[in-house]
């Protein structure tokens, strides 16, 4: 425990003098960092925009009132393809994943020096680039429609489920498979008593979460033309019918909101 | 019954001193579940079968005609035209190799600015989403908020993380006019949705008896929250922050399609012009950017813990 004297009495410190003061430097430098990252940022914008910005939101929120109900009737399609592209891109995703994440852990690898980068890579790669730019650029190949926003949230999903599960595999307990292999099990047995059990639990969260996250981002790629109800999005905004928007946004939060309930009453019912 | 016989054959087999009938309940403990062994296999059916993943059979099979009955609509329903996508395959294979070899050079300036903007508002928007998060956080975990403050955060951090980054862009724009400003303003308010809904899980979580402990003292509230709790939740929150860190900055990319700043503007003007060589150098600046990203904070939260 750090104490100071103070004119005899012995006060209480949470830190000594030296790690204060690294603490102390720590927040100088990372204060001085954020203004200087946000005068470049405010360097580059039009105040007077941004002054006006009050107005004009109580503007569009008036135009925006009431939502326009009768349009929900046009809606039902575009949801139930919002959700398709999830589910199935989610599907998608995952069966690609198991392969790579299963080359991906250092415990299951076929071979350390070849075979784990480039898992690795696939994974970083799918990872950095957003649903929303496989889109743009599936699009172009596939053709608008439905099947281009499954194959994006399926490319995007592929790097996260298997850096999840990779994750998984490695945290294992080794005992277990060593006994499965003592009974004289071969190299597929060893992976399906020894280690595919003790990652179900995982896999499924993981699938359950990434579906909900799924969701969320199908429900923008009609922007770029990859079906769902972002193209009913897309469509409202460009013709500025804001009450039609505001029913949009509103069918997004009840769904979102719905799926995040679903994919958390399933991984309490796994975990 | 061969495969108790397997097991009666093997113990009886032990080269050990408590070989034979009468040793063979008493002494040695192993030999004892040994036996237990031997009458379970013996009551059991003859051939072991792995235990299902769902115990009930009805939610089982319930589940599977379910997910049978939603993929038939689903792929029934799904309007592809296979035409459009067999055309579209050699042009999927001219668009990759228009791709290679990725054009660094021609646009680097663009490109330059384009990074150096991203990583300014996920700088900036890290930071001032956390520090809003926190309040929100707070207010929204069960234990510590009462049902007001509680029900007000939980619709905040609700709205907050329905919409993805793209729709709240766009209406920032909207409002703030294009520019990094409303990309900085977007990225900060997603980040209110899942930093605050992870806080306010993990203040739930904790330790309740530490939080007593300091109240004891005759803590204010402030010093509660600064001592009791927040030393709780800390380890796991830095990790977090440099997670949404690296999330910030990968939406930043997006955020640019609808004029929100960033790297985004640049990556969607290459792919509208059909530069796909520049395109390809910024995703793979992009790749290269987050792959550091994660071996930093990899590194942060070892020297932190």
């Amino acid at each position: 425990m750090t104490v100071a004297i103070n004119g005899g009495a012995k006060v209480w410190q949470r830190r000594d003098r030296r790690t204060q003061f690294t603490v102390w430097a720590a927040w100088l430098a990372a204060t001085a960092v954020f203004v200087y990252c946000f005068q470049l940022i405010s360097d580059k914008t039009i105040w007077a925009f941004v002054l006006d910005a009050p107005v004009q939101a109580g503007d569009l929120a008036a135009r925006m009132v009431p939502p326009d109900w009768a349009f929900i009737t046009q809606l039902g399609r575009p949801i139930w393809d919002t959700l398709n592209i999830a589910t199935l891109g989610t599907v998608m995703g995952i069966v690609i994943a198991i392969p790579v994440s299963y080359c991906a852990a250092r415990n299951t690898t076929p071979s350390v020096s070849l075979v784990r980068p480039i898992a690795l890579f696939v994974i970083v790669s799918s990872r950095s680039i957003n649903s929303l730019i496989w889109a743009l650029m599936l699009v172009t190949i596939v053709g608008p429609g439905v099947l281009a926003g499954i194959l994006a949230i399926g490319f995007r999903s592929i790097g996260f489920c298997a850096k999840l599960l990779y994750e998984a595999i490695e945290e294992i307990d080794e005992a277990q498979v060593e006994a499965v292999r003592a009974t004289g099990a071969a190299g597929a047995q060893v992976t399906a008593y020894g280690i595919v059990p003790q990652v179900l639990p995982a896999f499924a969260g993981i699938s359950v979460f990434r579906w909900d996250i799924n969701i969320r981002e199908s429900t923008v790629l009609g922007l770029v033309g990859a079906g769902g109800i972002g193209l009913q999005l897309e469509g409202a905004i460009t013709t500025l019918a804001w009450t039609q928007v505001s029913l949009i946004l509103l069918v997004i939060i009840a769904t979102v909101i719905v799926s995040e309930w679903v994919s958390a009453k399933v991984r309490h019912a796994i975990i | 019954m061969p495969l108790t016989q397997w097991y009666r054959v093997e113990l009886s087999e032990q080269p050990s001193p408590t070989r034979g009938e009468g040793a063979s309940t008493t002494t040695a403990p192993a030999f004892a579940l040994g036996r237990a062994m031997t009458l379970a296999v013996a009551a059991a059916p003859r051939r072991w079968k792995k235990p299902p993943l769902i115990k009930s059979a009805r939610l089982r099979w319930g589940l599977g005609l379910g997910v049978a009955v939603y993929l038939a609509l689903a792929l029934g329903t799904t309007e592809v035209n296979w035409n459009r996508v067999w055309e579209g395959l050699p042009r999927g294979a001219q668009f990759i190799t228009a791709f290679f070899p990725p054009d660094f050079t021609s646009r680097w300036g663009e490109i330059v600015d384009g990074i150096l903007e991203s990583i300014w508002m996920a700088v900036v928007s890290t930071v001032v989403g956390i520090a809003l998060s926190i309040p929100v956080g707070i207010g929204a975990a069960r234990n510590i908020a009462p049902a007001p403050v509680y029900y007000f955060c939980r619709g905040i951090l609700a709205v907050s993380r329905s919409f993805q980054e793209v729709i709240l862009a766009i209406f920032f724009v909207k409002l703030f006019g294009f520019g990094p400003l409303a990309g900085f303003l977007t990225l900060s308010f997603a980040t209110i949705g899942f930093y605050g809904k992870l806080l306010a899980e993990d203040i739930e979580d904790m330790d309740p008896v530490q939080a007593e402990a300091v109240r004891a003292t005759g803590a204010s509230w402030l010093q509660w929250i600064n001592f009791g709790v927040q030393p709780q939740v800390m380890p796991r929150m830095i990790g977090l922050g440099l997670y949404r860190l690296d999330i910030n900055f990968r939406e930043s990319a997006v955020v640019g399609i609808v004029g929100a700043g960033g790297i985004g503007a640049t990556l969607n003007t290459a792919f509208d012009r059909y530069e796909f060589d520049s395109a390809a150098a910024i995703l793979l600046i992009m790749i290269g950017i987050v792959m550091a990203l994660e071996y930093l904070s990899g590194y942060l939260r070892r020297w932190v813990q």
